[in-house]
């Protein structure tokens, strides 16, 4: 991680609630992901970053700027603080329109000058034909947008970002994903983004802050963290076993034919950007299907050739590691292996469905 | 109805929505405090805050007699300072009129304050705004409804107010004489018609209020 600009230690527990702890919790330049399951601290962290939450103990710093400290009282209100901050239910103001949420934090700037930067905005997000609009007229992509143009308007030094395509059906989380990711770029305002998706962690991160139960367990950057987690809560969260870098070769009717290593995929198209075609390739073990050799007639649309290259025992699973022209880890049960005879070196065919498949469009 | 009949119902009206003029800004601040803070003292203030809805108005009328009386706090005060008198004058049909409706009021806007969503006030703070813009651009804007709604219920409830009007107003023909009591006045002098013209201008008057109070309660999402 390089140019630190947020640093914090700190602790908070709500009554009856668990205790959140985090323990040098740094932020860069860039987007950095908090990641981990539901419930374990992520939203009350950013909360407290925003001045939403006053922590318990422990103290936050933006460069030299102390936003909290407990043992000197010190504590900076959130509209001192100069963040954007967008809740996962984004809050858009019900009584104002499109334009009047945008430019609610300019009042105090000259009328031109806050109508041009609200239209800058808009322009920007591809939002004017919606600037009269009342929020609930909006859809729920749309709601996102004006709710990150709203945090974005006055140019904050800090961006927090909760869950910010959670409450988005499928195909538009798809699609918004790789335009959110495109617009962080552009922005360049350090960013702090919730999520408990660990492609879109992937897709959107450049560094990332893992959090179990509670606590921050690994930080690092993006690739270090997925490719080596410090330790098994770590492992199970950011669980893609197989993460290989591939090239879409065609899209056709909504499906992409992709080429990984030697071998050629075909996965679902959906939010994949037309002008780029490197992606991460993301499997996880468990949705790799084992079969011997032979006339295979199935849905799936992916059937591999495989070389076994070993296993590992994980309790009632094997952890079979295949050669398909590019690493890929199966997971299944024992006696499936038993069945299949498993032994290195044997060829077998993995399957694979389409929909998983998970394509990350690659923008580092 | 005659042309003094309309000059009193001209001057019930007035006197009506002049009490709205002491009961908004009291009641706005007294509802909000409520409604957002805890704080010592909280419960007294609402138990104080309700008490007329349940007292006897003829005792509501009698403390505030007492209060702004000449040679009472307030309104020994207000003479020293304003040469001004309160007691049987306008003055006290206003004053009057606001203690009864003031309570109406705080609890109808209590409840719109309480039903806005806190999660656009912490938006708000951390989009610069400080605490009176909050108030003034989210919470009060979204708490419209039930403001407008309790506003109707109070100017309804001041419109009809006696007892403790003619405590601290008596019945000053032209000049404190409002509506409820000049009812009564006519039943007693035998006056049964124009009792029962005035009773249905009442009626007409507060059952639009209530009306119209009603809709911008049930159209609120």
């Amino acid at each position: 991680m390089n140019d630190v600009v947020l640093t914090a230690n700190f602790r908070k527990q709500f009554p009856g609630g668990p205790a959140i702890a985090v323990e040098n919790f740094r932020a860069g330049r860039g987007v950095t992901v908090l990641f981990g399951a539901s419930g374990s601290g992520k939203t009350t962290i950013l909360r407290s970053l925003a001045g939403l939450e006053i922590p318990d103990a422990g103290e936050i710093k933006w460069g030299d700027e102390m936003w909290f400290r407990k043992r000197e009282n010190q504590w900076r209100p959130p509209r001192q603080r100069h963040v954007g901050f967008v809740p996962q239910d984004y809050a858009l103001f019900p009584h104002l329109t499109v334009a009047g949420n945008v430019g609610y934090s300019l009042n105090e700037r000259p009328a031109a000058e806050r109508a041009a930067r609200v239209a800058e905005s808009l322009r920007w997000l591809e939002l004017e034909d919606l600037a009269r609009r009342l929020p609930h007229e909006l859809s729920g992509g749309q709601q996102q947008r004006v709710a990150l143009a709203r945090a974005v308007v006055r140019r904050p030094k800090l961006l927090l970002l909760d869950e910010p395509l959670a409450a988005l059906d499928t195909p538009t989380r798809l699609r918004l994903r790789g335009e959110l990711r495109r617009l962080l770029r552009q922005l360049d305002v350090p960013t702090i983004l919730v999520t408990h998706d660990r492609f879109e962690a992937l897709a959107l991160g450049d560094d990332v802050v893992v959090m179990h139960a509670g606590r921050n367990v690994q930080q690092g950057t993006v690739p270090d963290v997925f490719s080596r987690p410090a330790n098994l809560a770590v492992a199970e969260i950011t669980a893609v076993e197989t993460i290989h870098s591939g090239k879409v070769l065609a899209v056709r009717d909504g499906l992409a034919t992709v080429a990984v290593g030697s071998a050629q995929l075909t996965a679902l198209a959906e939010g994949l950007p037309d002008d780029r075609n490197e992606v991460y390739v993301c499997i996880r073990a468990e949705d790799v299907v084992l079969m011997r050799n032979g006339a295979v007639q199935s849905s799936a649309r992916n059937h591999l050739p495989v070389t076994v290259r070993g296993w590992s025992s994980e309790g009632p699973l094997l952890r079979v590691s295949l050669d398909a022209g590019f690493p890929l880890v199966a997971l299944l049960t024992q006696s499936a292996g038993k069945e299949l005879a498993l032994q290195a070196g044997a060829e077998m065919v993995a399957l694979i469905k389409a929909p998983q498949v998970h394509l990350i469009s690659f923008t580092r | 109805m005659s042309g003094a009949d309309w000059q009193l119902v001209g001057f019930s009206l007035r006197m009506a929505l002049g009490s709205l003029l002491l009961v908004w800004p009291a009641g706005v601040a007294v509802a909000w405090w409520l409604a957002r803070k805890n704080w010592r003292g909280k419960a007294l203030v609402e138990t104080l805050v309700s008490l007329p809805l349940v007292l006897p108005p003829v005792v509501t009328g009698l403390v505030l007699l007492e209060l702004f009386g000449r040679r009472g706090p307030v309104g020994g005060w207000l003479h020293r300072t304003f040469n001004c008198d309160v007691v049987f004058t306008w003055r006290a049909v206003v004053v009057a009129l606001a203690a009864m409706a003031l309570p109406l009021f705080v609890r109808a806007a209590r409840t719109a304050f309480e039903e806005v969503d806190v999660k656009f006030e912490q938006l708000a703070r951390t989009l610069g705004a400080g605490e009176w813009r909050v108030f003034f651009t989210i919470t009060l804007p979204l708490a419209k409804r039930g403001v407008c709604a309790g506003t109707l219920l109070a100017f309804a409830r001041a419109l009809g107010e006696f007892g403790a009007t003619i405590m601290v107003a008596g019945s000053i023909p032209g000049r404190t004489t409002t509506l409820p009591v000049a009812i009564y006045q006519a039943v007693e002098n035998g006056e049964d018609a124009r009792a029962w013209t005035l009773a249905g201008v009442s009626a007409v008057i507060a059952f639009a209020a209530v009306f119209v109070s009603e809709q911008l309660q049930r159209r609120r999402k």
